[in-house]
């Protein structure tokens, strides 16, 4: 579904976005000398970041693909989902995941 | 003429591999913003001016979703926060750079960029730093953009019954099996994951899964860190 947003908005976006992801990189090589290094609080709070927003961003596009949660076989994404965490559990290859995922929602799709 | 430092190719070769990571990521980027009716011109804003692949897909499937601008941009910073880690990490070696050059390696600090140099720094006090991590972490640039292009020109022809925006899930579902990687961030990822879909599922406006869902499943990790001892 497309956005509604006007280009004018969609640069705004990436603009802030893009100054807000510079200021992260270059916190700590800028602040060097001023802070030495992060609290081993924070430090272990951000290593769970990274499990916890890629699971945000797939599980409810697997399990809910259409509004309301789908646990059949008849979901054909969850499949798929399941079949592509195989690939990447083993090869742990962006390519891998995309092609098995794909390939099993198009034989889902157009072939079964 | 100036020769090229041998740290810089050095820098080039170790990345090569993880190009076949970058490739098919950054085509689906293109793919993705072209799907969601953006312009192949934002497409390329995004990957020259945010330069996080992660977030830059986020981003795009929330705005084509038009999800309210503050949790576009609040997601993309929680789905970038883990490169505090990796600033606060690298600085030491970044330490007498000149200031334009802190500033170009502060736009171009990937994962890959992180992992590679850091590995090179520390086992070898003679390397070139910035030689090496230009030719890592520029190499990555450059094959990024070209990557999102393409996939921007590409995604105009092609048709909607194929489902090519499940492409983007299964990035982030490539992205995430390597970050299941003990037992808290194990926990971590399934709540963080449940919780999303409880979120959507419930019907919960304006989008706020992931940003609910991160809270949640950082919390969940902590709590099992420190019950668990062998986090």
């Amino acid at each position: 579904m497309p956005t509604s947003y006007d280009a004018t908005t969609v640069w705004g976006v990436i603009v802030v976005a893009g100054v807000l992801t510079f200021a992260i990189r270059g916190s700590f090589v800028y602040l060097f000398g001023r802070i030495d290094e992060i609290p081993p609080q924070v430090q272990s709070a951000l290593e769970y970041v990274p499990a916890a927003v890629f699971a945000a961003l797939v599980f409810p596009a697997i399990l809910v693909p259409e509004g309301a949660v789908s646990l059949s076989l008849g979901n054909e994404r969850l499949v798929a989902g399941v079949l592509a965490a195989i690939a990447a559990w083993y090869t742990e290859r962006v390519f891998v995941t995309i092609v098995v995922g794909m390939g099993t929602l198009w034989v889902l799709r157009f072939v079964v | 003429m100036p020769t090229v430092p041998p740290d810089l190719l050095d820098g080039v070769r170790d990345v090569m591999p993880l190009h076949l990571g970058i490739v098919p990521f950054g085509l689906v980027a293109g793919v993705a913003a072209v799907e969601q009716g953006l312009s192949i011109l934002h497409a390329i804003g995004f990957s020259t001016i945010v330069f996080a692949g992660a977030s830059q897909l986020a981003m795009i499937e929330l705005l084509g979703a038009d999800a309210p601008l503050a949790i576009v941009v609040g997601t993309a910073v929680v789905v970038n926060l883990r490169m505090l880690m990796y600033s606060a990490s690298i600085a030491p070696y970044f330490r007498d750079f000149a200031a334009q050059s802190k500033t170009v390696a502060s736009y171009l600090l990937t994962d890959q960029a992180y992992a590679l140099s850091l590995a090179r720094y520390g086992e070898d006090g003679q390397t070139d730093r910035f030689a090496y991590y230009i030719g890592v972490a520029a190499s990555l640039w450059v094959v990024w953009q070209l990557s999102t292009i393409a996939g921007a020109f590409l995604g105009a022809g092609l048709p909607p019954e194929w489902g090519f925006e499940f492409a983007a899930p299964l990035v982030f579902l490539a992205l995430l099996v390597p970050a299941l990687k003990d037992r808290a961030s194990a926990t971590s990822g399934l709540v963080g994951g449940l919780v999303a879909v409880a979120v959507v599922a419930a019907g919960i406006p304006f989008h706020l899964d992931i940003i609910v869902a991160a809270v949640v499943g950082v919390g969940a990790g902590l709590a099992v860190e420190s019950l668990g001892g062998d986090a």
